[in-house]
């Protein structure tokens, strides 16, 4: 039996994070609650008052509480107990409690309105690190990626996925398509029955191989009554074969190829110019194109290398892709750079719109700008290809 | 202590410090001194100095001895060895061990490295730290243990106290990297070069004895000689004054910090939509993360738009150096330097100009180069709805920081404060800054990652970038947002009523007061 547990970090690189331990105390003493914070003359009443407030919801009256709070936001805090309190208590359910929403204003973005169709940038944001989500937003990559895999240590997951889930509901990521990158099924399946109520645009589904795994990650959204999409993420040899099947499986929006485990799998040494996944690009961009769904290419790992990046980004644009996964903030002004129209493309889509409107308005179905025809599915192009334009 | 209230500026400041009366704040630029003379050290003659010119100490205990260290002496040194200072702690060692008791420090700024004078100030040799307190200083004066006051000064409100005679030191220890036994110093050059010396200027000429401490004596001269050694009385050959690494960084790398770059790249935006960034112009720059940040976001759009500056006001690092080497800027104007590139481009190249708090910043002068500069872009600890900004203490109310160039740097055309609307759960925007440091109307422009406020006293510069696309918002919504990201307003600092130190102004006027932490 175990009488004590904690989550969360602490220590000077934890920022904006905090550590909490519960336990029950000896049988006749009562639960005492300890606050030690970064911000107690700002907040300290406040954080205790959470803090009570949220063992409350958790049925967790009983226990003692200690906490070494880096400035926390008042989500994670929540998060940090709730994680402490089942781990210490796995039967207990998730928090009825939903942290207060972290944003003014105009507030979160209905999931219809975000993400704007283009996924030229996304961001990616560690699941288990709150200091960079609350500002994650202000960037305007086209979407976030909260990643629940590989950016987070197999012992907290568990915490993680309380965060992540927290964020969703408190964090404003101004307007960005809300993506979560799940654990590898079968364990991601959970992930998912736990993160789709709450206003996930698309699950990313890491290292698939077959429609099937898909088809059980949809129907694992739909008995949550979500409508999430899925992207999905093909690393090994094997996927790359099932590469059209998996396109074609239900609620695939969007599909990529993961390069560094991908080469892993087929013993290739990553080169920069990547000769070593020409085909395997070529065939996961062309099954998505064969089943309508979005190809999406990965990520530049250095960070620094700004001119790099988007030499790199202008070649997976030219071969067809329509974006790149970012790593840094920085990152995300030259992916859009990156797939931005060329001043020439800008002028024709442009014409073409203004000239297929006016046609419109006087009745004419079809019309010809610089001597080619100009239908509905033309106008549609140059108007992305506007919306490119930064 | 008495306080007077100032219904201006909604403070109350003391009337006087450490036994030294202080004139009221009554508005930038409304104290003129009325037919003051200067002040200054006593005449001295060639008569009393050996022939040879040869100042040499023996050490520097006997160097204390021979400038007539007694008890209650003011004992002041510049901070171009920053965080690397070997020099200070020895020299107060060596005073308490001529049994001297009750000094004043005063230091042009202080660094985490001279926390050891804690103890100092604890077994009485020290009696308080005048100028500037930073880090561990400021927090021992902040929770009351520091007898006297603490008077924050600028940069250029030191030199000004030095040249008015509110700051008489009587003994000035200049650390020098190089120097010859006549006393002339240079900071380019030696194992713990540090690049300018203008901070101890101030010091050479108004202290009543001048002791200069060296790990690095030439055959005289030592040239290009930064102070001159007709000002220095003695001079200490030591093995080492400081540790280089800490002195000047290698190199100096730009910030990561996804925050910082994005209110960098705002604040860049902003100068180019306000047609500040135009041939001819100047910057100020300094080395801290956003500035740097911003120094490198606007060299990008001064490529773009093919424009050169007239001049750069360094903190030098490599990257302003880099500029100067392409010809993007005609002149470096350097009061320090943060890296090893600065150093070199200011001992090799005549274009890289040393400067001193004199020129700079002297608001007792004929004119600065501050008030020269066309855009500065600098940090603030707290602002308000009003745009009074903070600068040496946090929002818990420890004194943590000196206020180093900073008010006098926001005499520039356009002052710009580049700072997060909150930092981790501290919200920067209050209704009321925990200290004031400077009145509202000498900032033009606070730049968040949320959002741009334009002073309304600036009209033009709101003209300027209204249709620039900017995310230009007031202080009022960009406090209301953050205040919701942190779970509402935070609690004021618990202050108790008693002073620990005076904030003065560039003109030496009493501006607010810091007062003591609650609870110990």
């Amino acid at each position: 039996m175990t009488f004590e547990a904690t989550a969360g970090h602490c220590g000077p690189e934890a920022r904006s994070d905090c550590w909490v331990r519960v336990w029950r105390p000896e049988p006749g003493t009562a639960p005492e609650v300890t606050v030690r914070s970064k911000v107690a003359s700002m907040y300290g009443p406040s954080i205790h008052a959470q803090l009570i407030e949220t063992r409350t919801t958790l049925g967790a009256d009983d226990l003692s509480i200690e906490i070494d709070d880096q400035g926390a936001l008042p989500y994670t805090l929540m998060a940090r107990l709730e994680a402490a309190v089942r781990r210490l208590r796995p039967e207990t359910r998730a928090s009825a409690l939903s942290p207060p929403p972290a944003f003014a204003g105009a507030g979160l973005v209905r999931s219809a309105e975000r993400g704007h169709g283009l996924r030229r940038s996304r961001l990616y944001l560690p699941g288990d690190a709150p200091k960079f989500f609350i500002n994650a937003g202000l960037h305007r990559p086209d979407a976030v990626i909260l990643d629940l895999e590989d950016a987070v240590a197999p012992a907290e997951k568990d915490a993680a996925r309380i965060l992540v889930r927290n964020a969703l509901l408190s964090v404003d990521f101004c307007g960005a398509e809300r993506m979560v990158r799940v654990n590898a099924l079968p364990a991601g399946l959970a992930d998912i029955a736990e993160l789709a109520p709450h206003g996930v645009d698309v699950f990313v589904l890491p290292k698939v191989e077959s429609a099937d795994a898909v088809a059980a990650a949809h129907a694992c959204i739909q008995q949550a009554y979500a409508a999430s999409g899925l992207l999905v993420t093909i690393e090994t040899a094997k996927g790359v074969l099932q590469a059209a099947e998996i396109a074609a499986a239900p609620g695939v929006v969007a599909l990529n190829l993961g390069l560094e485990d991908y080469a892993a799998d087929i013993g290739a040494t990553r080169t920069r110019d990547g000769r070593e996944s020409a085909w395997a690009r070529g065939q996961v961009l062309n099954a998505a194109r064969a089943a309508g769904v979005q190809p999406l290419a990965s990520v530049y790992a250095d960070i620094d290398d700004a001119d790099g990046f988007l030499a790199w980004a202008r070649g997976e644009q030219r071969m067809g892709f329509e974006g790149v996964a970012c790593l840094h903030p920085r990152q995300v002004a030259l992916a859009h750079r990156a797939f931005a129209p060329t001043p020439e493309e800008v002028a024709l889509a442009s014409r073409i719109v203004e000239a297929f409107e006016a046609g419109l308005a006087a009745g004419v179905g079809a019309i010809a700008v610089d001597g080619r025809m100009v239908d509905a599915p033309v106008a549609a192009r140059a108007r992305r290809a506007l919306a490119r334009n930064v | 202590m008495t306080l007077q209230p100032n219904p201006d500026t909604g403070r109350a400041a003391p009337i006087e410090a450490n036994g030294r009366p202080l004139t009221p704040f009554q508005g930038v630029g409304a104290v003129i001194p009325n037919g003051q003379r200067k002040a200054g050290p006593r005449v001295r003659s060639v008569a009393e100095y050996p022939l040879n010119g040869d100042k040499r100490a023996p050490n520097l205990r006997e160097a204390l001895r021979r400038a007539g260290l007694r008890d209650g002496m003011t004992i002041s040194s510049h901070h171009h060895l920053r965080d690397g200072d070997g020099v200070m702690l020895r020299v107060f060692d060596e005073a308490a061990a001529l049994g001297a008791r009750g000094l004043v420090w005063a230091p042009s700024a202080a660094f985490p490295c001279h926390a050891p004078l804690i103890e100092r100030l604890r077994d009485g040799t020290l009696e308080r730290i005048e100028g500037s307190l930073n880090g561990p200083l400021g927090e021992y004066a902040s929770r009351g243990q520091m007898a006297g006051m603490a008077v924050l000064q600028s940069h250029g409100g030191r030199y000004r106290a030095l040249q008015d005679g509110d700051l008489r030191p009587d003994i000035a220890i200049i650390a020098a990297p190089a120097a010859d036994a006549f006393g002339n110093c240079s900071g380019t050059q030696g194992p713990s070069a540090c690049g300018p010396l203008g901070f101890a200027l101030g010091d050479a000429q108004y202290a009543e004895h001048v002791i200069v401490v060296t790990d690095h004596l030439l055959p005289f001269p030592c040239a290009p000689w930064a102070i001159q050694g007709s000002l220095v009385d003695q001079v200490v050959v030591v093995d080492s004054i400081g540790d280089p690494a800490r002195i000047v960084s290698g190199t100096t790398q730009v910030t990561r910090s996804p925050d910082r770059l994005l209110i960098a790249e705002y604040a860049a935006r902003f100068v180019r939509e306000a047609g500040i960034v135009r041939d001819g112009f100047s910057f100020q720059a300094g080395a801290g993360g956003t500035s740097l940040a911003f120094t490198l976001a606007l060299r990008e759009h001064m490529r773009a738009l093919g424009v050169k500056a007239r001049f750069v006001r360094g903190g030098s690092t490599r990257y302003i150096v880099e500029m100067l080497e392409l010809g993007m800027t005609d002149y470096i104007l350097d009061g320090q330097s943060f890296d090893l590139e600065g150093v070199r481009s200011l001992r090799d190249n005549p274009r890289h100009l040393q400067t001193n708090p004199s020129i700079t910043y002297n608001y007792h002068g004929k004119g600065n180069v501050a008030a020269l500069v066309d855009c500065a872009v600098l940090g603030a600890t707290e602002v308000d709805l009003d745009f009074n900004a903070n600068v040496v203490t946090h929002s818990d109310g420890l004194l943590l920081h000196g206020i180093g160039g900073w008010q006098d740097a926001l005499f520039a055309g356009c002052a710009i404060l580049a700072v997060p609307s909150f930092r981790d759960r501290v919200p920067i925007i209050k209704d009321r800054v925990t200290t004031l440091c400077a009145p509202g109307e000498m900032i033009d422009v606070i730049v968040t990652e949320r959002g741009i406020a334009v002073n309304p006293r600036r009209a033009d510069l709101l003209e300027a970038v209204r249709a620039s696309g900017l995310p230009l918002r007031t202080l009022a919504s960009l406090k209301a947002e953050a205040e919701a990201i942190c779970g509402g307003p935070p609690r004021p600092a618990a202050l108790t009523d008693h002073p620990i130190g005076v904030v003065t102004w560039v003109d030496g006027t009493a501006l607010d007061t810091v007062y003591q932490v609650a609870g110990g």
